[in-house]
Formats: structure tokens, sequence, C-alpha cells
């Protein structure tokens, strides 16, 4: 069989793992689903949590097929597909792809017709640099959450206190990022400052949300908060982008 | 008797096989691809894209492990860990549900509302790059198009500006050290970026520990 990046077959064993993991997602879906209503959850509460999450997730997950569309250019369609679908993300892709073309002599984003050789070579090493996290889960997971219980059992304020700060403390490095480039703006580069007045126009509209809520007592309010924070801020991306580049 | 399995036990026990099975699919993919078109990689190569690639990404994978599953929980954890995309997707996706449920993390109701979320983000995900896969070709003057670009390039601050409010303020107490401590560390130090937010995130959450141990304990919490 003759090789290429885009060949048939490569879509059909990408296709095989996306339906296995999609399986997985279903059922689990499934399972909690059904513990919830045994917890005495009902169901319009699991129907609106589910339907906010969905919202929420289809910007990213546009973002996503992006970095797909990226990565085709050098490694055809189905390896990102495959790649962005299960475990990877687009920063730890590039990377991994990066650096097993240039491993071989090759340019990212400027590579034309690879070898089957070439393909084997750099599908082996953006998969198995990426693999820590699946099997490390199944083997510590159940130890670590035991271990957040047992702290629950001994001090129930200090677990609560002690879930928050792993929350703010992810939050705090990203907050720490959107600002990173903030210093070009003393040089006369103010693109550093996109990131930031996006960011303050997203907490406008939670703020916002947030009143609208207190004063209406609306709870769609509460559910599409999130997602319509971030569609605005993305969507107030496009002039102050013009503006400020 | 045999004792009868608690939801979370059968969670790790089902999410213990699918990981395994998942990662015994996605090695295969490589080796399948070698056996039907009859080659192996290029060894040296292989050496050395691995070497420059994978002992960063199994410490980042390792520390991440450590630092993601209290927030997910076990199904969460078990589905994140598969589908990725963790920091700017499902924990998101998560936090904002437990919040929408008002649960706590660490409840069983909080277990099984971050495993909904993460699920239907994990499918409405999958759905979404098939589609953009079937379509790719009217797709990709659109989504590369100059206009949209900057929407794309801006969904990290977009996403946690508004998490941020809802986060912060309820923890004020609390983040005040960790905003400061990033705020410096990432205007101040020019290797931090969006390369490198992740290897922050680790040493984000452990230092908001030790300053909240400290406050916990001198009673300002």
């Amino acid at each position: 069989m003759e090789f290429g990046i885009n060949s048939p077959v490569l879509f059909v064993l990408a296709g095989i793992i996306v339906a296995v993991v999609l399986a997985q997602s279903v059922f689990f879906l499934l399972k909690a689903w059904k513990r919830a209503k045994e917890l005495g959850m009902s169901t319009d509460k699991l129907k609106r949590i589910a339907r906010t999450a969905a919202i929420f997730t289809i910007a990213p997950a546009i973002a996503i097929v992006i970095s797909v569309i990226t990565l085709s250019k050098d490694l055809g369609l189905p390896l990102p597909w495959l790649r962005l679908s299960v475990v990877g993300n687009l920063s730890y892709e590039t990377v991994a792809a990066t650096n097993a073309e240039s491993a071989m002599g090759l340019t990212f984003g400027k590579v034309a017709g690879l070898s089957a050789t070439q393909y084997v070579t750099i599908a082996g090493v953006m998969t198995l640099s990426i693999l820590v996290g699946i099997w490390l889960v199944p083997l510590i997971g159940k130890k670590l959450l035991t271990g957040v219980i047992n702290l629950e059992k001994r001090d129930k304020k200090w677990a609560e206190i002690f879930q928050n700060s792993m929350f703010i403390g992810m939050i705090s490095a990203f907050i720490g990022f959107v600002f990173c480039d903030v210093a070009g703006a003393f040089k006369g580069d103010y693109t550093g400052l996109i990131p930031v007045c996006i960011f303050f126009i997203s907490a406008i509209v939670m703020v916002v949300c947030g009143l609208l809520l207190k004063k209406t007592g609306k709870r769609w309010i509460m559910d599409y908060a999130l997602p319509i924070s971030l569609i605005i801020g993305m969507a107030a991306a496009i002039p102050i982008t013009a503006w400020l580049s | 008797m045999k004792k009868e399995m608690t939801y979370i036990d059968q969670v790790h026990s089902f999410g213990r096989k699918w990981n395994i099975f998942v990662m015994i699919m996605l090695l295969a993919y490589p080796i399948a691809t070698g056996i039907i078109f009859k080659t192996g990689p290029d060894w040296h190569g292989f050496a050395l894209g691995l070497v420059a690639t994978a002992p960063m990404y199994w410490a980042v994978g390792i520390v991440e492990t450590i630092t993601y599953v209290p927030m997910l929980g076990a199904g969460g954890s078990y589905l994140s860990f598969v589908t990725g995309n963790i920091s700017n997707l499902k924990l998101p996706v998560a936090l904002n549900a437990l919040e929408q449920a008002d649960v706590k993390a660490s409840s069983e109701e909080g277990e099984v509302i971050s495993t909904i979320s993460i699920a239907v983000s994990s499918i409405v995900t999958t759905i979404i790059i098939i589609i953009g896969v079937l379509l790719i070709r009217p797709l990709t003057p659109v989504l590369n198009s100059p206009a949209l670009t900057p929407a794309f390039a801006q969904m990290v601050p977009a996403l946690f500006g508004a998490l941020a409010v809802v986060f912060v303020s309820k923890n004020i107490k609390i983040a005040i050290a960790p905003m400061i401590l990033m705020l410096i560390l990432f205007i101040a130090v020019p290797a931090l970026n969006a390369g490198t937010v992740g290897i922050m995130v680790p040493v984000g959450v452990l230092f908001t520990l030790g300053v909240s141990r400290l406050m916990y304990k001198k009673g300002m919490l």
C-alpha cells in the first residue's frame, strides 16, 4: 500500500481510537447520571448542568479544530485529529512534532511529503511523550483522592480551604500569564495589553451577569454567565487587537 | 461474602481499565501504521526526538496528575487525562458546574457533577473536532480568517477573566498573595509565557496551599 499522510487507512485507525474515547465519555456520563439520580438530584438540574457544559465547550472546541488545521499542514489530518482528540493540546503537539521533525533534519511548518518512516517516527514520539497522565491516574489517582477524603474527615474547614486554594492557585497562574507581556507597553509595543483588556472585559461581563441574576432572579443567567462572558470577551478581541496592534 | 463496591470504587475500577485500554490503543497507532506500510521508525530520529521531548513532558505529566486529580475528582480525572485540554477546558467546565450546582468538589454530589460536566464537554469536543475534520476544506478559510484569528487567540484571557471573578471574589483573602506572586513572576521573567504557564500552575497551587495553611493556623481564615 502506498503511503500518504492522508491515507484512508490512517483515518480508519484514528477513527477507531476516537470512537473508543467517545465510548468512555458516554460510559462515565451514564454512570454518573445514574448515581446523581440515586443521590436525589433532579433531572432538570442535571440537564441544566449538561447543557451549560455543552454550550461552554463550543468555542474552546473550535479553537482545537484550528489547532488540527495548523498541524495538518505537516502531518495530514488523521494524526492531528487523533492527537487533539486524545490527551493532547496544541502547544504540546507542536513541540513534540517540531522536535521529532528536527531530529530527522526537517523544519516544522515546511514539510512536504513525509515518508512512512518519518511519519511513524513522529507519531511514536508524539504518543510516547504525552502518555504519563493516562497510566499515572490509574496508579495513584485513588490514593490522592483518598487523601483528600481523609483530610475532610480530620478537619472539614481546612479541607474546604485546601480545595479552594488549589483552584485559586491554578487561576492565579493564568492571571499572571494574562499580564506576561504588559512590560512591552513601556517600549511602545501595546500588543501585551490585548489579553489584559480581554481579561477585564470578560470579568466585567461576569460581574454584570451576577448583578442581573441578583436583580431578576432568573436562573438562566447563572447557567449561561460563563459562556456569555467567554464569547463577549473573545468577540471584543477582534476590535481591540486591531486597535492595539 | 464479597463486599459490594461503592460508586467511587466502581469509578476507579472502570477508570483504570478504560485508561489502560486507551493507552494500548494509542500506542497501537504508530505500530499499526508501521506494520501496514511495512516500515519501522527512524530509530536515530526517534531517540533524538524522544530525548528532546519526553523528559520535560513526563515531569510535567507527573506534576499535573498530582495537581489536577484532587480538583477533578475520580471520574473527571480518568476522563480528563484521556481527552486532554485540562486547564483550558475540562477544569473550567467542572468548576463552573460545581458552582452552578452549588456542591462541594470533595462531596459525592461534587464527584458526579464534575464527571457529568467533563463527560459532556469531552463528547461535544470530540463531535466538533469530527465535524471540523469532515468540513476542513470549507472551514479552513473561515477559521483562519484574519477577522476571527484574534478572537481565538484571546480565548484563555476571556475564560480566566470570568472564572477569576467567581472564585477570587469568594476567596479574596486566599487569592491576594498568589495573584501578586504570579503577576510579579510573569511580568519580570521573560521565559514565563503561554508555553510555560502549565508548569506554573503547580507552583501557584503549592504556594497558595502554603499561604492558606499559614493563615489558617494563625486564625486568619
